[in-house]
């Protein structure tokens, strides 16, 4: 994994007041804004391929335990260190136990045995993949989420498209604009001049750098109109670069900057030695993304209804455990499916079993549901998009499954 | 701008394109020697010493040692775990890509050979390999000094060929994978017992993006037949030797016809071989490689007549890389008015051209080479296999222009880790305009400019549009 990446700059942990921002920012009226109530799509993608069958873990499917005697979640059952109980078949790691009332109150859902059809067992050929949604061909030049911007809407929100990383993300790259955001609070000019600046854009001769500079400049003034509207997060999200990125995209959702593309990534997933069961290296791992994903919940409130949030892995891992106590790379996976409007509490998507005769070349999970179908079902239900075959071009949609009320 | 450029320009102009970015010395040079003699001693780049450079590298050690080496030095994490060895942080394998990109910033900034470490970049992003994918992380530092740099102004064929026997692409494009299934060594060989097969992906980049292009006139037959020719290219441990070896246990010995040509049976090494020179004279080839010089070199579109050109040029030379570049830069298209400033620098020329042009101490922290991934351009990191593209509006997202911007001002005051630019020459703002775009700066940038002093009027310049361009 291209971890190096992906560790750039912390975010800071100032709020916005200890900045020393002009009191102008401050006092502006509020209502001199246009208020958007659009939907907001948030995919946070988990690079490093996540262990699916330990995180919604088949309990009842007795392969499961042969498959894996040392790092097997133990079944439901009073007392710790077991599976929580989804459904009678399903359980859910015990390090995400904060999603699970989320889950009980219906705005949580998963869906297992799915991911890419592709059978490349490589991170890169995998990630790349299913960023550009074309699983199998490399020559697809924009990502999904980005042609999801092309609707031709005449926008110029500068916040519409903005992924939570350092680089832009080839899921997000694309002939549409789209941001990246490190931290709000880092999104600043540190150059003295910015009056100066703006005006050598603004009036400069060179058509591109106009634009360019509108582009930034209109961004940089819409984060500091909003600023004072923005509202510093009271919710406790975990340490790190995910919760700090989902923080700031609740953020910016709740003081209503246009947000309708948000990408974010969690890393830390290629666990191929001692990989542990209900506690260990994946236990910690998954206590992150599932404390960020309930802060994340409970700090958008009523506003919860306006998102969905995806995940995606590459693809998932052995069925069998390995000599090291860990997996390798495997086939399919499980999505999560957060958002007002799902019709969560359900696992879904057919689940094809642990047996020998029916795993996937003989080693890992089948597939039984493309991610683009689940993808395409928020796309057109969620978004309000119409032409699915532009977002994923050559691609045969199942039957949706149902995922939004 | 219409009138034909000027004596000055033309030297600004002639810097910007051949190197990263203009010094006073630089200038001095050329004024003395003029612009074809220059460019003859930038073409000979072993014949300049290059003693400033040598000095700043001293101290990388990754950049001599062998895959081998690398792999014993920097092990991989399970083999830490495997053998129950303590892990040390200064071992990590990350320690060998920073090193790796620390060198290629500080050569862009100092070294006196600077046209050759302009084509070093073209080559190494026309040959892309991802440096985090796997092994390539102990394969990259070889990679750039034994493949890329021996050819990089040599015989295209040559570097064709050794980007494909290259450990480094072998493992980026899973050509060390493919197997002809009918073949003794495929039955066994492959972990879980899988049986291997024959891999396309190589194949088809090397038509696709090393040479003819996605319009070469080449069919999915042509990939599946040239992949069977690569059959047996592959790496002897890539997780502890790495080295290139012909396995003909794996080889497809039958016979193939590649873009119309028959390739006998029982080449061998020897189809591999035939491939590459077939692709490496192939009309098309000299089209897609003259253009894409065009490109770097003229302008984003380039005019067609220099670019048929310097076609004709690599066509009648068996692909010289040199007489190439001379007939580009010889001709009256790269002097051009309408060429002058029309192209955007890359992140790594805008950081390397700004260090330059204030004459600036570094010894490259991790804060640099962040700075120009954080534009856009992660060194060694891109992960298509296309590498990054080289027109205007790959550059100049909102974030990576606030980062341009941003890093100006860090620079000029002194603000970024391990980098210093003197006081007398922050203090001098008109000597730095004199590098920037001699008649080229915008009014509003002219005033901004003449209501500041030294550093404030440098760091608004190095912002501006203006300095974005070479």
């Amino acid at each position: 994994m291209n971890t190096s990446r992906r560790n750039f700059l912390k975010s800071s942990s100032l709020g916005f007041l200890a900045l020393g921002l002009p009191p102008s920012f401050l006092v502006r009226a509020a209502g001199a804004q246009q208020i958007f109530s659009g939907k907001t799509l948030v995919v946070v993608f988990q690079r490093g391929a996540i262990d699916g069958l330990n995180v919604v873990i088949p309990f009842k499917d007795p392969a499961y335990y042969r498959l894996r005697p040392s790092i097997a979640v133990k079944e439901p059952a009073a007392g710790e260190e077991r599976a929580l109980d989804l459904d009678g078949f399903y359980g859910l790691h015990p390090a995400l136990g904060s999603l699970k009332s989320i889950y009980d109150q219906g705005q949580l859902a998963f869906v297992h045995a799915s991911g890419s059809p592709d059978s490349s067992r490589s991170h890169f050929d995998a990630q790349d993949y299913m960023e550009i949604g074309t699983p199998g061909i490399k020559s697809t030049a924009d990502g999904w989420l980005n042609r999801c911007l092309l609707d031709g809407k005449k926008t110029h929100a500068p916040f519409r498209g903005v992924a939570m990383t350092a680089q832009l993300p080839r899921i997000l790259a694309g002939v549409a604009p789209a941001l990246t955001l490190s931290s709000i609070e880092e999104f600043r000019l540190r150059n003295e001049a910015m009056a100066a600046l703006q005006k050598i854009y603004a009036e400069s001769s060179d058509a591109l750098f106009r634009a360019g500079g509108q582009n930034l400049f209109s961004a940089i003034a819409e984060l500091r109109r909003m600023e004072s509207k923005i509202p510093a997060s009271v919710e406790r999200y975990p340490v790190g670069r995910f919760g700090a990125g989902l923080s700031q995209l609740a953020r910016l959702i709740k003081a209503n900057v246009g947000l309708e593309i948000a990408f974010t990534e969690i890393g830390g997933w290629d666990t191929h030695a001692n990989q542990g069961a209900a506690t260990g290296q994946l236990a910690n791992r998954l206590r992150e993304l599932g404390e960020g994903l309930a802060a994340f919940y409970r700090d958008l409130g009523d506003r919860i209804d306006d998102v969905v949030l995806l995940t995606l892995s590459e693809f998932g891992r052995t069925a069998r455990e390995n000599g090291n106590r860990g997996t390798d790379h495997g086939h399919a996976n499980v999505m999560f499916a957060l958002g007002g409007k799902i019709r969560g509490g359900k696992v879904y998507g057919r689940w094809p079993g642990l047996a020998p005769e029916v795993l996937y070349e003989g080693r890992d999970l089948d597939l039984t549901t493309d991610f683009r179908t689940v993808c395409s079902e928020v796309v057109t239900r969620h978004l309000g998009q119409k032409d699915l075959a532009k977002i994923f071009p050559n691609f045969k949609n199942g039957a949706p499954l149902g995922l939004l009320a | 701008m219409s009138t034909a450029l000027g004596p000055e320009q033309k030297i600004i102009h002639f810097l910007n394109r051949i190197s990263f970015g203009p010094t006073h010395a630089e200038v001095e040079r050329v004024g003395r020697l003029g612009i074809r003699a220059y460019l003859n001693e930038q073409l000979q780049p072993d014949l300049l010493a290059d003693q400033r450079l040598e000095e700043k590298l001293a101290g990388l050690k990754t950049m001599r040692l062998s895959n081998r080496e690398l792999i014993e030095l920097y092990p991989p994490p399970q083999i830490v775990r495997q053998q129950g060895m303590m892990p040390q942080p200064t071992q990590a394998p990350r320690a060998i890509i920073v090193e790796l990109q620390q060198a290629r910033l500080l050569r862009s900034i100092y070294s006196r050979r600077q046209l050759f470490e302009i084509m070093v970049d073209f080559w190494t992003n026309h040959f892309n390999v991802f440096s985090a994918k796997g092994a390539d992380r102990w394969l990259i530092t070889s990679y750039d000094r034994d493949t890329i740099r021996p050819h990089a102004l040599g015989k295209f064929r040559d570097l064709l060929l050794a980007t494909a026997q290259s450990p480094a692409m072998l493992f980026y494009l899973d050509n060390w994978l493919s197997a002809s299934p009918d073949s003794p060594g495929a039955r066994f060989a492959g972990p879980n017992n899988r049986r291997r097969g024959l891999n396309e992906n190589y194949a088809r980049e090397l038509m696709e993006l090393h040479t003819i292009g996605v319009e070469g006139g080449y069919t999915q037959k042509d990939v599946i037949e040239i992949a069977r020719c690569f059959t047996g290219w592959t790496i002897r441990q890539p997780q502890q030797r790495g080295e290139f070896i012909f396995d003909s246990r794996i080889h497809d010995n039958g016979e193939k016809n590649v873009l119309g040509t028959r390739i006998p049976a029982g080449g061998g090494i020897e189809d591999g071989k035939k491939v590459i020179d077939l692709l490496a004279s192939h009309p098309a080839t000299a089209r897609c490689i003259a253009l894409k010089l065009a490109r770097r070199f003229i302008a984003d579109q380039p005019p067609a007549a220099v670019v048929d050109r310097a076609a004709a040029t690599f066509r009648q030379t068996n692909g010289d890389i040199r007489s190439v570049l001379t007939s580009l830069i010889d001709s009256s298209e790269f002097f051009a008015p309408e060429n002058y400033l029309a192209k955007v620098k890359k992140p790594l020329e805008f950081v390397a051209s700004a260090l330059r042009a204030v004459d600036a101490e570094t010894q490259v922290s991790h804060q640099l080479f962040r700075y120009v991934g954080r534009m856009g351009e992660p060194l060694f990191l891109a992960q298509p296999p296309t590498g990054h593209p080289d027109v205007a509006s790959s550059w100049i997202s909102p974030d990576m222009l606030l980062t341009r911007m941003n890093f100006a001002a860090d620079l000029v005051a002194n603000r970024l880790p391990g980098s210093r630019v003197s006081a007398e020459t922050l203090k001098d703002k008109q000597s730095f305009l004199q590098l920037v775009a001699p008649g080229g700066l915008s009014p509003a940038t002219r005033a901004a400019v003449a209501d500041r002093e030294g550093p404030q009027a440098i760091a608004i310049v190095m912002a501006a549009p203006e300095f974005q361009r070479r």
